[in-house]
């Protein structure tokens, strides 16, 4: 139990542009992320030798009133009739897409599969969008006495903020570090500092001959309420990822011929996925998440791996508090201990535990079902030794950590060059 | 399988808050008590369970003030500049629930503490009775 029958490879991976795109539909971003992952498989794939896809979309039921988006996606790239599989498990949707593939190769039922996510968020206007993720909580139970989902986080957060003395100023941490990779991501969304964002602000400010505030610095812009409001106290805007469009692609496949379409071939060692009582009420501690603690046990006891080894990683930082909550689930760093790893610089990409060099879901932007697949992206590229100008020096193993909901399902993978 | 009298669902839950009254399920074997109320405890996976009607007392275990509403509280008259607080309250019987929390300045939230003792108000909204608390 717990192995794979055989070997598992990442052979590409790419993704569309994240962002708003209003004139685009689920499928024109499925079709860019797929191109973009086949020009990464350096000796090229045919689409003859895909035999599979997995594809992880949260709700293009009410986001575009699209039902069964599988077909549409495999046959917009062309590969009717090979089965299509659609996963869901919230903004884990593509994470568990993936763990779907290993398995399907692991099992030996294929040899090359497709993996992927896709989200169009953005055609409806924020209130709607909050409907729509507020669906992902307990409609019956948290929905109707005014639960939302940076609410549900911002509630994970003042239990946080109890128990550890976890502080505002650490949340904030978070959101400035992200930007700042982020900024070095052209597929970002938002791919701009804090500070960037900032000057951005003072200056449209004095175009219009206002009197702009004299911030001193990140953290005291955002304090400021008309620079960045609450959304859900204690998290305010620039601690919420945005609502975007976007699309990620990655091929699988079996060990014994990933070498035939690359030389560096990212093995997956390793592979996990829990679960936990949907409604934070129903949970015996909503300081941490128990199907991400499981999700990495698993993962690790695959690989044969343990926290310290992992040099590099995509965490699900769909709101500030959800990235201090994840590098203590994956045992990076001590309950309690993650706000101010990040307050120190650990986490920063220049820090021992590099997190989210993509500028996470923070800046890079969180169409919710493309999230985890967008993640092993950036890991793909990070291993590689392809990630520009924000590369970490000689990584070798990688680690994504996928979350749905509030957690009520996650998907962890470790990946070794 | 025993079924209880009402049954042990969503609708028989908000249909005693109708009748003011905060009613669970507790296994007969293990004492849990689940609230909302289950016709199953996860725990033994064990069918037998009785209902017991629950104090509305407790304490506030976390919170959030919420300013960006889903439309039903939008509709409700939360816009923006009149945020409302969400919370868990952990009930002295054992279980924890989500509610509205009421009687504070959800202005304010750095003024709300957890751990402040409550007790129930229920809400009236639309044709629902709701499971509010505000401090005792």
């Amino acid at each position: 139990m717990g192995k794979l029958a055989r070997g598992v490879a990442l052979i590409g991976a790419g993704m569309s542009k994240f962002g708003a795109f209003p004139d685009k539909t689920s499928r024109e971003l499925f079709v860019e992320a797929f191109i973009d992952a086949r020009n990464s498989v350096d000796n090229g794939i045919d689409n003859k030798d895909i035999e599979a896809m997995f594809l992880g979309n949260f709700s293009s039921d009410l986001f575009e009133g699209q039902v069964h988006t599988g077909p549409i996606m495999a046959d917009w790239v062309g590969l009717v009739p090979k089965p299509v599989t659609r996963t869901e498990g919230a903004c884990a949707s593509s994470g568990i897409a993936i763990r779907c593939g290993v398995m399907a190769i692991a099992s030996g039922l294929h040899d090359v599969v497709c993996v992927a996510g896709v989200e169009k968020m953005t055609n409806l206007p924020t209130s709607r969008v909050t409907d729509t993720l507020g669906a992902a909580s307990d409609v019956e139970y948290e929905f109707p006495v005014g639960a939302t989902f940076p609410g549900l986080y911002a509630t994970i957060a003042t239990a946080h903020m109890k128990k550890y003395g976890t502080t505002i100023r650490q949340l904030r941490t978070i959101g400035i570090k992200n930007h700042d990779n982020g900024k070095l991501n052209p597929k970002a969304q938002f791919p701009l500092s804090i500070r960037d964002l900032m000057e951005k602000r003072i200056k449209k400010l004095k175009e219009k001959g206002e009197e702009a505030p004299s911030w001193r610095d990140e953290f005291d812009f955002l304090e400021d309420p008309r620079a960045n409001p609450v959304v859900a106290w204690p998290l305010r805007l620039y601690d919420c990822s945005p609502i975007t469009d976007g699309a990620a692609v990655l091929f699988l496949a079996a060990e014994e011929v990933a070498r035939k379409y690359t030389d560096t071939p990212i093995h997956i060692i390793g592979s996990g996925q829990g679960s936990v009582q949907l409604a934070l009420h129903d949970r015996a501690d909503i300081t941490t998440i128990l199907a991400a603690r499981e999700a990495a046990k698993m993962a690790y006891r695959m690989a044969g791996v343990g926290p310290e080894d992992i040099q590099v990683a995509e965490v699900h930082d769909c709101f500030t508090i959800a990235e201090i909550v994840a590098t203590e689930d994956l045992g990076f760093f001590k309950p309690g201990e993650g706000g101010k790893a990040a307050e120190e610089g650990v986490t920063a990409r220049d820090g021992e535990k590099p997190i989210n060099t993509s500028g996470g879901l923070k800046s890079k932007g969180h169409p919710v079902g493309a999230s985890g697949a967008g993640q092993a992206v950036e890991i793909w590229k990070q291993l590689r030794g392809e990630a520009g100008k924000r590369q970490v020096p000689d990584v070798e193993i990688g680690l994504t950590h996928n979350v749905g909901g509030t957690g009520g399902t996650c998907a962890v993978h470790i990946y070794r060059r | 399988m025993e079924v209880l009298t009402p049954e042990a669902s969503v609708k028989s839950f908000y249909d005693f808050l109708k009748e003011r009254k905060i009613m669970g399920t507790k296994c007969k074997k293990c004492g849990e008590i689940y609230l909302p109320p289950r016709p199953l405890c996860p725990k033994c996976v064990d069918s037998e369970l009785e209902w017991v009607e629950l104090e509305g007392r407790g304490k506030l275990v976390a919170f959030t003030s919420i300013s960006v509403a889903p439309t039903h509280m939008l509709e409700a008259g939360h816009t923006r500049d009149n945020p409302y607080v969400f919370g868990l309250i952990e009930l002295d019987s054992g279980p924890t629930v989500s509610a509205l929390i009421l009687g504070v300045d959800a202005k304010k939230p750095e003024n709300i503490e957890v751990g402040t003792r409550m007790t129930v108000e229920f809400v009236e909204r639309d044709d629902r009775v709701l499971l509010g608390f505000k401090p005792a």
